[in-house]
Order: structure tokens, then C-alpha cells, then sequence
């Protein structure tokens, strides 16, 4: 059993190594020094001359510091609309009987089946047309409400016992009181899942913003930082900075929330 | 429910309607009827009938890009079903500090791609660290180009893909081990198994549902490879990297050829609907067994 045991940590140790070494080795290009040859030969783990510079060149000499206040902005308006838009959808189709239901949520289950991929042609015909071509607007509307947070929210409003709804109603609270003071409370666990996923969502998007956003001040921090990296005089040193600093919200979020992520990962593979 | 006015819920829906509708529903739509037009981004279009498929029949960067996604896929897929599961039974136990090591195999899902990508991108030039460490374990000879060789270029994409997907399946796989009896292990070990035959006679088969939707997931986001492939080769070199998804972006947005490129978003389509019904079918046929 002994063998065993330590055969199982020694299998953690090497997956660990492929798993953080990548990680490492960037924070250690991002700490090396001007002078030093990020290149040498074997490389150097460790930096000859650590310094915070390439953070401070990053943020403040490089349009980064725009980069990331425009990622904020996209991530934080979209991380609100989904809660909020996704929380309202959700619980008109768990806790509300009308006509046309079954059609509205057919329609959602039609969209998970298509990714955007296919109609990202048709969804930039359609921002052009709205006149939001290369603006934060653009790149920020089409995900502002997703159909696995109206999914998520129904899922968390269906279990609600009816009794707590009838209660507030007798109380003479209104169906948006009731929403808003009754229902949303008792779901905070699945509106951590929806912001968290919704936050991430829109921080790690890529093809989007790379389509919407055309003048470099617009651009958000993935697209920013892949923008930098193509440039002739790209210094490795700043763009390792950079992916760290862009690494760090997400990450943050992951240390002090992570149950949440684990049981988001569970509900995004079940309705995917 | 008593007194409630018919379009209240209506008014709770409509902020999710007019978004999904002006940005999903109406796109699919009009993905369709641009695909036979010749529309283009500086002029409206014209109704071709069926004319872009036929060019696309005949476009050999066309079936370049297709075969690129397919063999991508093929490359993917069996790596991210069958190591990720392996991956959770190695931390689907009780010893000090697993979790830990869960929390930290799961970290590079929560990286952006980009930046997993310029990660990767710096690791696998040619004087770079991926070159230095194989070459100390004498795996190669000489430093290989991963992204600048024709050859190795899709395969370094392939193995970036799997890097960042691995603690993201695992934990898909994580959730399926823990419905698992532990009285089927028990009988097994009585039986006198050990743990490699306990794995395949009682994990793999009790894990067939993960597996199935671990592979279903993973095909669907292989056939749509984007962000990965533009950083690291951008299609690259020669377009031997190129991917169905990229020569749609660089038809659309490069050539500006709205009608093309949608038409070409449509046979992407079809493949994410072919491996839905394909994952379906698996479904159905075990259940009916």
C-alpha cells in the first residue's frame, strides 16, 4: 500500500509540473530584468536581476492600462445583465404559466445546439447595422444575457417551494416584489455560478472583440495583448506581464469562490 | 399566480428576448439566407441560389481548413476523454493535500485561451523551453520548429488544446466517480482484483455516460477551434493549420465575402449537429442494450 501511495504522489508531482510549469516560467520572463537575456541557454529559472518593471511599463507606458478598464467594463456590464436578465427570464419560465411558453423555451434549447462560431458572420452584419461597429456597446451586447444563465436561474427558481411565493402574495406583495425580495435571495448560490461564469465569459472572449473592435484604444485586454505580441518590437518580458496581469482577476475570483466554479462546470456539462 | 396581469411575464422576458432575438435568433436566420446571396460587407447581395456551395466544392483552401478541423478533432478528442479520466481517479481520493492538487490541475481553465496561448507561443519557438527540456531528456536531437514546420504545427496546437481542456473534464469525470458505489470496488478487491483491473471492469464501464458526454463536448468545441490556432500559427505556415473556422474569419472579414463565408458557417454546422446526433445515437443504443 506504501508503493502505492507514494506512486500516486509521484503521479500528482509530474502532473503538476506540466500543469504550473508553464505558469512559472512566465511569471519568471515577467520578473527578468532589461539587461537580462530572456533566451539564455540552459534557460534561467530563476531571474539574475528581478524587478516589478515590465508590471509598471505595462500598465502605464503600453495602452494596457486602457485594455483592461475596457475588459472591465465588457466583463462587468455583461456579468451584470446576465444576472439580472437571465434571473428574470428564468423565473418567468419556472414559476409563471402563460401562453407561448413551451414555443420561448424550445427557441433557448434551439441556440445550444447552435455556437457562435456559425453565426458570427450574421451577428457582425447585424452590430454594423446598429451603428456599434468598434465600440464597447458592440462587444459587449451580444453576450449580455446567454441562455445557459436563463437555463441556470430556472433550474434554481423551479425548486422554489410554491408556498414561500403564495405567502408573499397574500402579504400583497406584487409579482416584481416577490421576484425581486422573495425568490432572488433564496438563489444566491446559483447567481454566484451565473456571475462568476458570465465574468469569465466575457474576460476570456476572444473572437468577438477581435471582430467588433477595430482602433487599438477599443481594444480589450485578449485582443490587446495579442495585438502586442504581433508587433516587431514585442519585448517577451511585457507581454508575460501582461498575460499575468490578465490572468489575475479570474484568478482571485477562483481562490475565493471556487466551489462555485466546480458546481458551474457541472450545470454548463449537463446542459451542453 | 391570482390576478396577474397576461403580459407580466412577458415584461420579465422581454429583456432576454429582444437580446437573444437581435443577436441569435435573427443571425441564425439570416446565416441562411445570406449563404445564397453574394452579399459582400460593402454592398448588399444578391440572391446566387446555390452557387456558394458549389464554389465551395471547388475551393481547395475550403478543404484544406475542413481537413484540418477534422484531423484536429481526431487528435483531440480521444486525448481529452481518456487522460482527464485518468486525471480524476488519480484525484478522486482521500490523501493529504489532494485537494490542493485538484484545485491546482483545474487552474488553466480558468486562463483565457489567449493567454494560454502567448504562454504556449513563447514556450514552443524554436530556442524556446519546450525545445531545452525535451532535448535534456534526449527525447530529440536537435530543437524542432512546433509552430514554424508544416508538419508539427497542428500538433502543437493539438497539445496546447489539451493542456488548458484537462482539468476541465476532469472535473466533468470527477462529478460521474463520485455516483459510483463504493461497494462495486469492494467486491471487486474481494474478487481478487487489482487496481488497474478494478479500472476496467468497474470505472470504465460505470463511467460510459461521462465518457460519452466528455467526448460529445470536447468534438463540438474541436470542430469550432478558433483562438488557439490564430495566436500560436495563425493557420500557419503554408496553412497547414489552418482551420475551418479561421478561413471562414479570413473569407468574411478579410475578403469581406459575407454570402461565402456564411454559406461555409453552415457546413460547420452540420458537423456540430452531426456529432450531437451521433452522441444521441451512442446514448440511445446503450440504453436500449
Amino acid at each position: 500500500m506504501v508503493g502505492s501511495v507514494s506512486g500516486r504522489y509521484l503521479l500528482l508531482v509530474f502532473v503538476l509540473v506540466i500543469t504550473v510549469g508553464p505558469f512559472l516560467w512566465q511569471i519568471s520572463t515577467s520578473l527578468k530584468g532589461p539587461d537580462e537575456n530572456i533566451f539564455a541557454f540552459p534557460p534561467q529559472w530563476i531571474p539574475e536581476q528581478p524587478t516589478l518593471a515590465n508590471y509598471l511599463a505595462v500598465a502605464g507606458v503600453l495602452p494596457l492600462g486602457q485594455y483592461l478598464l475596457n475588459s472591465t467594463f465588457v466583463a462587468g456590464v455583461s456579468t451584470l445583465t446576465n444576472v439580472l436578465f437571465g434571473s428574470m427570464a428564468g423565473y418567468a419560465l419556472a414559476r409563471m404559466r402563460f401562453r407561448g411558453r413551451a414555443t420561448i423555451f424550445a427557441l433557448m434549447i434551439a441556440t445550444l445546439v447552435i455556437p457562435f462560431e456559425v453565426i458570427m458572420i450574421s451577428v457582425f452584419v447585424v452590430t454594423r447595422g446598429l451603428g456599434l461597429m468598434n465600440t464597447l456597446t458592440g462587444a459587449l451586447l451580444p453576450l449580455a444575457v446567454t441562455v445557459l444563465s436563463v437555463f441556470i436561474m430556472r433550474q434554481a427558481f423551479v425548486k422554489l417551494p410554491a408556498e414561500v411565493e403564495e405567502a408573499a402574495f397574500v402579504d400583497g406583495a406584487s409579482e416584481w416584489q416577490t421576484f425581486w425580495k422573495v425568490a432572488m435571495p433564496s438563489a444566491r448560490g446559483s447567481l454566484a455560478v451565473v456571475a462568476i461564469f458570465s465574468f469569465m465569459f466575457a474576460w476570456d472572449d476572444f473572437l468577438w472583440p477581435l471582430i467588433v473592435l477595430r482602433d487599438p484604444d477599443k481594444f480589450t485586454l485578449t485582443v490587446g495583448l495579442v495585438f502586442l505580441d504581433g508587433q516587431f518590437s514585442a519585448d517577451q518580458r511585457l507581454i508575460a506581464a501582461g498575460t499575468i496581469i490578465a490572468i489575475l482577476p479570474v484568478l482571485a475570483l477562483f481562490v475565493a469562490l471556487q466551489r462555485y466554479f466546480f458546481r458551474g462546470v457541472g450545470q454548463a456539462a449537463v446542459k451542453g | 399566480m391570482i390576478g396577474r396581469r397576461w403580459y407580466t411575464p412577458w415584461l420579465f422576458l422581454l429583456p432576454s428576448l429582444v437580446l437573444l432575438g437581435v443577436f441569435y435568433w435573427w443571425p441564425v436566420l439570416n446565416t441562411g439566407i445570406l449563404s445564397m446571396t453574394d452579399a459582400h460587407t460593402l454592398r448588399g447581395g444578391e440572391f446566387v441560389g446555390l452557387e456558394n456551395f458549389r464554389r465551395m466544392v471547388d475551393d481547395a483552401f475550403f478543404w484544406n481548413a475542413l481537413e484540418n478541423s477534422l484531423l484536429f478533432t481526431v487528435g483531440v478528442v480521444p486525448a481529452l476523454v481518456v487522460l482527464p479520466l485518468l486525471l480524476a481517479v488519480l484525484v478522486n481520493t482521500k490523501l493529504p493535500g489532494i485537494a490542493f492538487f485538484r484545485t491546482v490541475f483545474f487552474s488553466p481553465v480558468i486562463a483565457s485561451m489567449v493567454v494560454v496561448a502567448l504562454i504556449w507561443s513563447w514556450m514552443l519557438r524554436t530556442d524556446g523551453l519546450v525545445n531545452y527540456v525535451l532535448q535534456r531528456l534526449q527525447i530529440i536531437n536537435e530543437p524542432l520548429g512546433w509552430l514554424s514546420d508544416p508538419s508539427l504545427a497542428l500538433i502543437s496546437v493539438i497539445v496546447v488544446t489539451v493542456w488548458k481542456g484537462l482539468g476541465y473534464y476532469m472535473v466533468i469525470y470527477l462529478a460521474g466517480l463520485q455516483n459510483i458505489p463504493d461497494d462495486l470496488y469492494e467486491a471487486a478487491s474481494v474478487d481478487g482484483a487489482g487496481p488497474i483491473r478494478r479500472f476496467w471492469t468497474v470505472t470504465v464501464p460505470m463511467m460510459r455516460p461521462s465518457m460519452v458526454l466528455v467526448g460529445t463536448l470536447s468534438a463540438i468545441n474541436a470542430i469550432k477551434v478558433f483562438t488557439e490556432v490564430f495566436v500560436l500559427t495563425g493557420g500557419g505556415p503554408f496553412r497547414s493549420s489552418e482551420t475551418l473556422v479561421l478561413y471562414i474569419y479570413e473569407r468574411g472579414f478579410e475578403g469581406l465575402e459575407m454570402g461565402y463565408a456564411s454559406a461555409m458557417s453552415l457546413s460547420l454546422f452540420v458537423l456540430v449537429l452531426l456529432f450531437s446526433l451521433a452522441s444521441q445515437w451512442i446514448t440511445r443504443r446503450r440504453a436500449a442494450l
